[in-house]
């Protein structure tokens, strides 16, 4: 009989620490599907964040190192200017990129580093118990915006992805979600795309933003918070390509035209 | 520049070459005064050289990129100042805490804050007590002229690597920017295996380096076995230099610019028949304790010189034990005593405590 799934084999044989229906679990998967399926397990190296998927290392079997609150794109550009041929990719969450890591994640983006971001935006700080985060949104409540986030008092959330596609040396950028099978599939499209963009050596960063669920700290059942994503942040955070600068398809359209 | 060429550099260019032959292809920097010519000199010759130099956004950035340069196998290095390499501690403390091997230049400043940039030692407890947060320590070596200071960060790299831990290289703005005549050594022709960097799981098991490790009792563990690590520094890598202490009643302890400045006070006040002599610690961690408490028992009257308010002094007193005396004398802020206004320090303690006037 012919095997049709099976679980990824970089992936650990170590249960995930993660809570039910939190999306790091699948991203993981499919980041591991896709480390197989493209035969780069041996060039491979990840940049595990501060927040809930610090713990990375335990789940993706290839190489990875475990960066400072925000630092993943400074210490991702470190690795691959060493080791060009590498396929890096820097995992980090919403405050980490998008709060503390800010400088590092737009400087990336404005030299061109050739690395992946895989962008998980749940809106909240999860491991340290639900804490506004940039990418909260109005009127969604956080452990210090006890009332929902109200604009004039705790700001406006803030579309780093849409800032970082304005910026030329960010090659593709693409905003996903974990949802559903349907918007898992997609997402696995995306990541292949970011991932490709370094084995083509396109001159520049990719970024994929993946809206995912942390139905804990949300106080939402799983599939509460599945339907949330769809029903509320894909409002404010549209999923979809926001840049795409991949020379290969800038040359493959000219051709057309030809 | 010819194989063993003589030539006239400044602190700070010396120091990029010197890094550069140490086989350094990795620099991250960004820009401070009075270090700036290290980044300028980095960006035109590290090319040259096949290797890599950035700019980056933030000496926070900066520290990162060594970082994960040092776990992909390299040998990387970043300079900076005073406020610059406060912004660094995070890093430093995660190259101390993940053991990666790196070499950070401090070129001192006047502070606090954003201070002045004039040539100071105020970053003394910095740089010798670890700097960063957690219980960590660096190697810290203080050049007291340009071809010290081009020696020591080939000496850097090799420690850097020998003991996977960051080493600070503590100098200040006088050495940085001071011209003098510097003889380089030949450039490194083969660096060590690092049989631990993260270089992609070929033909072995993946493996990961990090600092966050949550069981408290393996934390403990950690935290010991990085004590045996710098219990074995401290065993094996004290170096101190020393001048005219053979027949001395009064040792003058001062590091890096402010020793220079009390070697040419000690010659003025040897002319005047006071046997003073000097001892300058080399490494400002490992300190030279041991060293230190062995002249305690022959000589009792210590100065110590420092520009600062007074930070090596307390090592020196711990590291005597309550053995003689110890008198400081310090001028923070960037100012740069004369030898001649050292020496008149010197001499009036001397007499206060010795009692002998010249014949």
């Amino acid at each position: 009989m012919k095997k049709v799934y099976s679980r990824p084999k970089y992936l650990k044989l170590k249960k995930f620490h993660y809570c039910p229906g939190c999306g790091h679990s699948l991203i993981h998967k499919i980041l591991m599907e896709l480390v197989e399926e493209m035969g780069i397990a041996e060039r491979t190296i990840g940049v595990a964040p501060a927040g809930c998927a610090v713990l990375a290392y335990d789940y993706l079997d290839v190489d990875v190192v475990e960066s400072a609150h925000g630092r993943g794109p400074a210490v991702a550009t470190g690795i691959k200017r060493v080791l060009p041929d590498a396929v890096v990719f820097s995992y980090q969450g919403d405050g980490d990129l998008a709060a503390i890591g800010t400088a590092e994640s737009i400087h990336a983006a404005s030299r061109g580093e050739r690395i992946l971001i895989i962008f998980i935006n749940n809106g909240i700080y999860g491991m340290t118990g639900g804490q506004m985060a940039p990418t909260t949104l109005e009127g969604m409540r956080a452990t210090t915006a006890i009332d929902g986030r109200k604009s004039d008092r705790d700001g406006y959330p803030l579309d780093l992805t849409y800032l970082l596609s304005q910026i030329p040396g960010t090659v593709y950028a693409e905003r996903v979600s974990v949802n559903s099978p349907k918007a898992i599939r997609n997402a696995k499209k995306a990541i292949e795309t970011a991932i490709r963009c370094q084995l083509d050596n396109e001159p520049g960063l990719a970024l994929i933003e993946v809206l995912s669920m942390c139905p804990t700290n949300w106080k939402l059942s799983p599939l509460e918070a599945c339907q949330y994503i769809d029903n509320v942040i894909t409002k404010k955070f549209p999923v979809g390509v926001l840049v795409d600068r991949r020379r290969k398809v800038k040359k493959a359209v000219a051709e057309n035209v030809d | 520049m010819s194989k063993k060429e003589k030539v006239l550099m400044s602190g700070n260019h010396a120091l990029a070459e010197a890094g550069i032959r140490a086989g350094c292809r990795f620099y991250f920097g960004y820009p401070i005064t009075p270090q700036n010519e290290v980044a300028e000199y980095m960006s035109e010759h590290m090319p040259k050289a096949g290797g890599v130099f950035i700019q980056a956004e933030s000496e926070i950035a900066s520290i990162n990129m060594v970082l994960g340069a040092a776990v992909a196998g390299a040998r990387a290095m970043t300079t900076s100042s005073s406020p610059g390499i406060t912004l660094k501690q995070e890093g430093i403390s995660f190259l101390a805490g993940q053991e990666l091997p790196a070499v950070i230049v401090n070129i001192m400043r006047g502070g606090p804050g954003l201070g002045n940039i004039a040539g100071c030692q105020g970053d003394y407890f910095q740089a010798v007590k670890g700097g960063g947060h957690g219980d960590y320590k660096t190697i810290v070596l203080a050049p007291g002229s340009v071809q010290e200071l081009a020696d020591l960060v080939r000496l850097a790299f090799e420690l850097a690597d020998k003991y996977r831990n960051p080493v600070v290289v503590l100098a200040d703005g006088l050495l940085g920017q001071m011209r003098e005549p510097v003889i380089f050594p030949e450039p490194v022709k083969h660096l060590p295996e690092k049989e631990w960097a993260l270089q992609g799981a070929k033909g072995r098991p993946s493996r990961f380096s990090r600092s966050l490790i949550l069981d408290v009792r393996a934390m403990e563990e950690h935290n010991w076995k990085l004590q045996r690590k710098y219990r074995e520094m401290e065993h094996n890598e004290v170096r101190y230099d020393s001048f005219m202490l053979e027949d001395a009643e009064m040792v003058v302890v001062a590091f890096g610019t402010s020793a220079r400045i009390a070697k040419g006070a000690i010659k003025r006040v040897r002319k005047e028949g006071m046997k003073v002599g000097l001892f300058r610690p080399i490494t400002l961690w490992p300190f030279p304790k041991k060293q230190i408490r062995e002249l305690g028992d022959t000589i009792n009257q210590f100065l110590v010189f420092e520009l600062n308010t007074g930070q090596m002094v307390e090592d020196v007193k711990l590291a005597l034990e309550g053995k003689g005396e110890v008198f400081f004398f310090g001028r923070p802020g960037g100012v740069v005593p004369t030898p001649m206004e050292v020496a008149t320090i010197i001499g009036s303690r001397y007499y206060q405590k010795l009692k002998r006037k010249p014949r």
